[in-house]
């Protein structure tokens, strides 16, 4: 047993925070960790994505309806990008928030705002795991991204990430625990079987207004320069206003309690 | 700061839910209240559930906005505080506010993370008697292992002020001892305590200073003994018991007001003195018993508690 220092020596430094940037790293990196200690977390960010990558794989052998891994793979990293940044990241918020473990998170030096960032901070190493895993695995199964594509395929994959926390984390904090594990889920699985994400739509006609899907969007941000190398110029500013939209409605609804 | 400043203020707090154009309307939670809570002292707000004890540490804490008043943590608002200030507050809230699917060493390390010079956790583990479950998930425990490592998150950062919303909620007897000695100790040390309880004989035993709630004021205030009026020269409660019951006369005769005190558990005949304030009250009532040949069977002579008070003021 240590003892602790008398409160009222002239000599007793007051408490204080850890830097800005290390609170934020250590948080990050707390519930990247905790993600990927998850069990069922895991199952939906990596290993349904691996099982869609493959069996659309093996299902273009049989039938071109199918597309190949060229445009499967990207399909499959928008896939997984929703899955940890959306549906992972807003039950989490939404369960911590049930158990007031927001609300205790922001009385210390973290705050709400270093929360928050904590929180991207972990989706975006959850995503270099599943790009490295995904990826990984779909270079093996012969994806052959264009070189000159891949900057504007990570930032397709940060604006994707950054909007998606957003809805997740809107959702998280506006409904309760238990709706949000629902709506992030079902919305999830439409999102990524008829929502653009792993399958491109027919943009045709009226089908234009399908690319404003934010799923449709990610999907397009990731495919585009994968396959040709160009910059996605729609799908990217498509991405960036479902961000800064989700961010505002959160900022005027989330309740941390 | 001198050990006795001031490490918290609330001034005229009001905190109301709801709105005017609501069909509902407005429901007020608290209605102006006034606290001043100082280093080195343990500072106890206990109230009927309802009362307004948990909105009034939110407020304090800076998790709610009052609608009305002035609160100063540490010299700040505390609704706008920046890290640094909450480096230097600890909050321990009700029912926990702890992560379910967390081992309680990760937590307490993550936590530790955050602050540039904490509480070295192995001591922390040792006085809270932490080790035998750090290894189990946070919702796999008791809610009085809970509770301590709720105490524990909130002492990581070694503040100077710490809130505790029901520190002892669910605790065995030892684990209650471990808790009311360390706080005794963080008083000691010179650290602000504000803590929130139902148990009386725990405030009672605790409190430097005291605040009771009722529907949303602070309806008393003050140290034990002056609420109990248990300070020099304040009145004590005296029961006897007699073998016979006394007549009218015998109780005109009586230098101090004397009346029936046969509660559901006493047979026989019981008799109150309310008010003894004095040494000499306590002599003319031993003169009074020679005059009319009484020797009671049983004395009981006692100060008022602070349960007495608390029932007095939460009486409708």
């Amino acid at each position: 047993m240590s003892p602790q220092p008398s409160r009222t020596s002239t000599t007793t430094p007051a408490p204080l925070a850890a830097p800005a940037h290390r609170r934020v790293l250590a948080h990050g990196l707390y519930e990247a960790r905790l993600t990927l200690r998850n069990g069922e977390q895991l199952l939906v960010s990596l290993i349904l994505p691996l099982l869609v990558l493959i069996g659309l794989h093996r299902a273009h052998s049989i039938t071109e309806i199918i597309p190949d891994i060229q445009t499967v793979a990207p399909g499959v990293l928008a896939l997984a990008v929703m899955a940890s940044a959306f549906t992972g990241a807003g039950i989490a918020t939404g369960f911590e928030r049930q158990y007031r473990v927001l609300a205790f998170l922001s009385t210390t030096p973290l705050g709400s705002a270093g929360l928050i960032l904590g929180k991207a901070l972990a989706v975006l190493c959850v995503i270099l795991v599943q790009v490295l895993v995904l990826g990984g695995t779909a270079l093996a199964l012969g994806w052959a991204p264009k070189p000159s594509g891949l900057l504007w395929l990570v930032c397709g994959l940060v604006l994707g990430a950054a909007a998606f926390t957003a809805l997740g984390l809107l959702i998280a904090g506006t409904v309760r625990a238990e709706a949000t594990l629902a709506v992030t889920n079902v919305t999830w699985v439409l999102m990524g079987a008829a929502g653009g994400a792993v399958i491109p739509l027919n943009y045709e006609g009226a089908g234009a207004l399908l690319r404003g899907l934010p799923s449709a969007a990610l999907g397009e941000a990731l495919r585009e320069p994968a396959l040709t190398g160009r910059l996605p110029a729609l799908p990217l500013l498509i991405l960036t206003a479902w961000a800064v939209s989700a961010v505002l409605l959160a900022r005027r609804f989330f309740r941390w309690t | 700061m001198p050990a006795s400043a001031p490490c918290l203020s609330l001034t005229g707090v009001r905190y109301a839910l709801g709105s005017a154009r609501s069909t509902s309307g407005v429901t007020e939670i608290l209605s102006g209240v006034d606290l001043t809570a100082r280093r080195g002292e343990v500072t106890v707000i206990i109230g009927p559930n309802g009362a307004g004890k948990t909105t009034t540490l939110g407020c304090a804490q800076g998790l709610i906005r009052p609608s009305a008043g002035t609160v100063r943590l540490l010299g700040q608002d505390p609704y706008r505080a920046g890290a640094e200030l909450r480096a230097r507050v600890g909050v321990m809230l009700q029912d926990g506010g702890l992560p379910q699917s967390v081992k309680p060493l990760t937590l307490l390390r993550h936590i530790a993370a955050l602050h540039q010079r904490p509480w070295p956790l192995e001591d922390l583990i040792e006085r809270l008697d932490l080790g035998g479950f750090l290894s189990t998930a946070v919702r796999r425990l008791s809610g009085g292992q809970k509770q301590r490592i709720a105490m524990a998150a909130a002492l990581t950062g070694n503040p100077e002020l710490v809130f505790l919303d029901e520190p002892s909620a669910g605790l065995d007897p030892q684990s209650r001892q471990l808790v009311f000695e360390l706080i005794a100790e963080l008083r000691s040390r010179g650290t602000g305590i504000v803590l929130t309880t139902h148990l009386l004989e725990e405030a009672q035993q605790l409190a430097d200073s005291v605040y009771i709630l009722k529907a949303g004021r602070v309806v008393r205030h003050g140290t034990v003994a002056e609420l109990t009026g248990g300070a020099q020269g304040a009145a004590r409660r005296l029961t006897f018991a007699s073998p016979r019951i006394l007549t009218t006369a015998e109780l005109q005769a009586a230098p101090l007001p004397v009346a029936l005190d046969n509660g559901a558990n006493r047979s026989g005949s019981y008799w109150a003195v309310e008010s003894i304030g004095s040494a000499a009250d306590l002599q003319a009532l031993s003169t009074w018993w020679a005059q009319i040949d009484l020797l009671p069977a049983e004395i009981s002579f006692e100060a008022r508690t602070l349960e007495d008070v608390f029932w007095e003021v939460s009486a409708p």
